[in-house]
């Protein structure tokens, strides 16, 4: 964690508004006090960095990476793949349910409302454990209608939930994407003879994806990040792999391997969205 | 070694501007316990702690003459509580192993403990065969380290708490559960775990339970020590275990 | 099974104790707004700094807290802090032992998050202000400091607040990630219930429900004072 600088007011300011109003002061030199701040939340980052590394350094052990690393390499496997599963299922369920909050039907419209707002309005481990340990307390009702075998595996009940959550995510970024783009846009469209299908493909997707790329992108950030908690319903994505590895060797690395791990997957996933991004808006670039 | 890996613990430590409780006195005790683990610790429906560990660290408290209270603590997190001093000792059956001595340090031990398996009655389940089929543990117990030592092909599932596991064990989503022989017995024999029976002979019956104080804490492990043979000798302990068990659970 | 007694305040029912659940999930998101909001106000400032030095200071603090499993920082707040406390405190040659509780760990971890969205948050908003403001407020002869309060802040919370009020439905929810370190929060307290009766559904559901009445009332709250705050603009 960061000190916060010392005056909120002065350090954040950019260097305009000076004493003189035309030109703008040039950036000042020497030691001001935003600078002599910056320098010392740099030096703390920098002490929190080598400290990291030292700790890791300190505490390397051949045999735990040995043991450890083959884990972590499959947690992060079903990390992986826990994710994409559920972002792709997730995907497609949200097409209706976008849909639907778009309804003239009232019925409808409420009943897309209901479930984005359950999904989004309670927390992902709360649905977790509701579908888990939930369900299995309902074997006998589930048993009756067929669906035991499905809530019967961990596995299935962590990317049955996952997707429900995310989907309902996703139908609010669709849906806003859609919104985004003018009535004006199906008028042109329809005016040139354009038909439905046609105008979605060459002209709504196209515009729609722009405004929809950086929430995808944040939602499956969110999803990584979120993934973390099927630890606890028993499946061992890397998560779930840190705690077990931490709870043999109670060696607190086992827990700084893992922040690393997930910030540079993080992180990577990020940079590729901008560079999308930047590429998809290159026509908009001055 | 040690010593760089205190100063970069320093360093991080000193980066990290953190609020910070109180510090503790040490003239009251604190034990942490997990309470969920019947019928060693566990809470009742109004919410009160009870068990053989509870009743176990009540009478060692009155032994030593200290004012106890408990704390409740998930299992996974446990050792780390104690040594960031959020109790003073940890009385939750917790075997002593290698590994976590060299975390924390152990009294002599204050009852024995082996491992079973316990599995639905109709099941054919061979303790000596467990290729591909699903065991329920608790995470971060023995039960989990012998199944991932000793049954490396089994489907190893791991619960937060023994509860969880049982649960999961009667409505079919694991074969079979490996847990202390004292908790499985009280389970089969309650009503929740009528489904199941112990299956096969008990496995790793070296096991021994300690109570857990921070590293060099060695008077506390002392004062536990005798308490431990003061209530063994003037029947307070025999009046426990029959309690619970119908059975010896110390073990000479 | 009797739902209704399990539901109940008395000594048998689970009543009581949720009802002290939905009181610590409260608090501990009402304890760590204001930490959120000034940190990431400040962290914005950072980012929005000449000072590359600044710049860089607050996109690491970002990088980092919007990068991390919210679960992990948790871990990381309440054992990692704490065990390297200990050891300087130790290393000091100091016996006494410092307690980091479950709450205070989940308001500084959960802070973090919050403040590092919050920051892009206000980053944005900042954006949003035409240059012509601080031009405007500087030809009046106002200081940097008053045209902050007076001529920036003013519009800066209107533009932010949608966000904000969005970032505290998400905090809402993240503080449930604080049972698992043991906090007697809404669903810790539903879960011992739900281990206790063997009732998982009853109890998890009614865990999703207070969370949904919870998110329901911030929301009603929040379009009120979003209402307030953008009349109290268009008047202007």
């Amino acid at each position: 964690m960061s000190e916060p600088p010392s005056a909120i007011g002065a350090p954040g300011l950019p260097a305009r508004g000076g004493a003189e109003v035309l030109p703008p002061p040039p950036p000042a030199r020497g030691l001001t006090r935003a600078r002599v701040t910056g320098i010392v939340l740099l030096g703390v980052w920098a002490l929190v960095g080598i400290g990291t590394v030292l700790f890791l350094l300190a505490s390397w052990n051949v045999e735990l990476f040995t043991r450890y690393a083959p884990r972590y390499l499959s947690g992060l496997l079903v990390t992986v793949e826990l994710v994409a599963i559920s972002v792709l299922a997730g995907a497609v369920l949200s097409v209706p349910i976008a849909l639907g909050r778009r309804s003239k039907s009232r019925i409808i419209g409420v009943l897309a409302y209901t479930y984005v707002y359950f999904f989004r309005g309670t927390p992902l481990l709360a649905q977790t454990f509701l579908v888990y340990y939930g369900l299995g307390s309902l074997r006998p009702e589930l048993e009756s209608v067929g669906l035991w075998w499905f809530f019967r595996e961990a596995w299935y009940c962590a990317i049955f939930t996952f997707s429900l959550n995310t989907a309902a995510y996703q139908a609010e970024i669709l849906r806003g994407a859609i919104e985004s783009v003018g009535r004006g846009q199906w008028e042109a469209a329809s005016a040139l003879g354009l038909s439905r299908l046609q105008t979605v493909y060459k002209i709504i997707i196209p515009q729609a994806a722009l405004v929809a790329l950086r929430p995808y992108g944040n939602e499956i950030i969110l999803m990584i990040k979120g993934s973390a908690i099927v630890a606890i319903i028993t499946v061992y994505d890397l998560m779930g792999e840190t705690r077990r590895a931490y709870s043999r060797t109670f060696d607190f690395q086992t827990y700084i391997w893992a922040a690393l791990i997930y910030l540079g997957i993080v992180e990577m996933l990020r940079m590729t969205i901008d560079r999308i991004e930047r590429r998809l808006t290159r026509h908009l670039r001055r | 070694m040690r010593i760089t890996r205190h100063i970069a613990l320093g360093l991080s430590a000193a980066a990290l501007a953190l609020t910070i409780g109180g510090a503790t006195a040490q003239e009251k005790l604190r034990i942490g316990t997990e309470g969920a683990y019947p019928p060693f610790n566990n809470l009742t429906a109004s919410g009160e702690l009870e068990g053989f560990d509870i009743d176990i660290a009540r009478a060692l408290c009155e032994e030593m003459g200290a004012e106890c209270e408990f704390v409740t603590q998930d299992w996974d997190g446990i050792i780390p509580a104690l040594q960031a001093g959020k109790f003073d000792a940890i009385i939750a059956s917790m075997s002593i192993t290698p590994e976590r001595d060299e975390q924390v340090d152990f009294t002599k031990p204050y009852y024995t403990n082996s491992l079973v398996f316990v599995a639905p009655k109709e099941a054919e389940f061979d303790p000596s065969n467990v290729e591909g089929k699903a065991v329920g543990v608790q995470s971060g117990t023995i039960a989990a380290e012998f199944v991932e030592e000793n049954y490396p092909n089994a489907e190893l599932r791991a619960y937060p708490s023994q509860i969880e596991a049982w649960a999961d064990l009667s409505n079919g989503r694991v074969e079979a559960v490996l847990a202390d022989f004292g908790v499985q017995y009280e389970w089969v024999n309650s009503e929740d775990g009528s489904c199941c029976e112990f299956k096969g002979e008990t496995v790793s019956s070296d096991d021994v339970i300690g109570i857990a104080v921070r590293e060099g804490e060695t008077e506390l492990v002392e004062r536990f020590n005798a308490a431990i043979d003061a209530i063994r000798k003037n029947g307070t302990y025999a009046e426990i275990n029959e309690k619970y068990f119908p059975f010896d659970i110390y073990g000479e | 099974m009797d739902y209704t007694a399990l539901l109940s305040f008395g000594p048998e029912g689970w009543g009581d104790d949720i009802a002290s659940g939905v009181a610590v999930t409260v608090s501990l998101a009402l304890a760590t707004l204001p930490l959120g909001l000034a940190l990431g106000f400040v962290v914005a400032l950072g980012k929005r700094s000449a000072e590359p030095t600044l710049r860089l200071s607050a996109n690491i603090f970002t990088t980092i807290f919007r990068g991390l499993p919210e679960l992990l920082t948790l871990f990381l707040v309440y054992y990692g802090a704490q065990i390297a406390i200990q050891q300087v405190v130790k290393a000091a040659g100091g016996e006494t032992y410092i307690e980091i509780n479950a709450f205070a760990a989940g308001m500084v971890a959960l802070g973090a998050v919050f403040s590092a969205y919050a920051s892009e948050v206000f980053a944005a908003a900042f954006n949003a202000i035409p240059h012509g403001q601080y031009e405007g407020a500087h030809a009046l002869g106002l200081s940097r400091r008053r045209t902050m309060r007076l001529v920036i802040l003013p519009q800066l919370i209107r533009i932010a607040l949608p966000g904000l009020s969005n970032l505290w439905l998400i905090l809402l929810k993240e503080t449930a990630l604080v049972s698992i370190i043991g906090l007697s929060d809404i669903l810790r307290q539903t879960g011992i219930a739900s281990r206790t009766t063997g009732e998982a559904f009853l109890f998890y559901g009614t865990a999703c429900l207070l969370y949904l009445v919870l998110a329901l009332i911030s929301s009603v709250a929040l379009s009120a004072v979003e209402r307030r705050v953008s009349a109290s603009g268009a008047a202007r």
